[in-house]
């Protein structure tokens, strides 16, 4: 059981890493929230392992946590793709380097 | 029954590295689909039915749904019903379908009572008593998170609709 725990924590640290590598070598912003995504699952199935390891509910409440802050996110971040959109009419994030604060 | 879950921490990697490698925004969106239900099963797996129902029902119902909504918006134009026709070919979903049908098969035999990797399920009775006990100012705190969120959304998206309804003023004035 604790063998199973372990490979779970290798998955999610490989999901992670495949959500980062996702972040840094796409230039379009869509692609870089569904990584964002995939790094955030890869988190809560971390936490949701741990919760399972000691048979205790913390860890699903740390992925309901982590859900609803990916729902509030996801929302405002789509709302910006689709001004950017808008504004540059391009989803390339380098475009957007006009903003200039 | 650690076969189940290796299949699926398989399916999860290969999906989503799929989603990296697509070029395609809805191709990389079905595929991040499939590495959701494949988590929701590794979820299930590990003995907490509950997040792997919310990761279903929240994450790749409603969350995907949205992506969805936004990809489909972006793309509206004259190109939009060729791209449309070019979605459809076999090999587009093949991939999807193929990764999924592995998930479907291990849910048939974890339902014919196979399943459980020998953890003790948490219900989500517990979940509920736990949120609503020791976590209860977190949760407040994440319900006035959601609360920020939507207010967020409707006053950048208010600013999109408001901008999209005066675009086409100046055109109509120019043309007579």
């Amino acid at each position: 059981m604790t063998r199973i725990v372990g490979h779970v924590l290798i998955l999610a640290a490989v999901l992670f890493f495949l959500g980062l590598i996702g972040v840094l070598v796409r230039r379009n912003i869509v692609f870089m929230l569904l990584s964002i995504e995939i790094m955030f699952n890869a988190a809560g199935l971390a936490f949701v392992a741990a919760g399972a390891r000691w048979a205790k509910p913390d860890g699903q409440i740390m992925f309901i946590f982590i859900v609803s802050m990916a729902a509030a996110e996801v929302s405002v971040a789509l709302a910006l793709v689709l001004q950017m959109h808008h504004r540059l009419k391009i989803l390339d994030t380098d475009a957007a380097k006009s903003l200039r604060g | 029954m650690n076969i189940l879950f290796y299949m699926a921490s398989i399916v999860a990697v290969i999906a989503t590295l799929m989603v990296i490698l697509e070029f395609n925004p809805v191709h990389a969106l079905l595929y991040l689909i499939v590495s959701l239900l494949s988590l929701a099963v590794i979820f299930f797996l590990l003995g907490a039915p509950f997040a792997a129902a919310l990761e279903v029902i929240i994450y790749a119902g409603a969350i995907m749904v949205l992506f969805v909504f936004v990809v489909m918006m972006l793309n509206l134009g004259p190109r939009s019903a060729d791209e449309e026709r070019s979605w459809h070919p076999a090999r587009v979903w093949f991939g999807p379908f193929l990764l999924s049908a592995a998930l479907l098969a291990e849910l048939l035999f974890v339902l014919r009572g196979g399943g459980g990797a020998g953890f003790g399920e948490v219900s989500p009775e517990e979940v509920g008593i736990a949120l609503f006990g020791p976590y209860l100012l977190a949760t407040e705190l994440a319900s006035m998170l959601l609360l920020s969120g939507l207010i967020g959304a409707y006053h950048l998206g208010r600013g999109y609709g408001e901008a999209r309804r005066h675009e086409p003023g100046p055109v109509e004035e120019s043309t007579p």
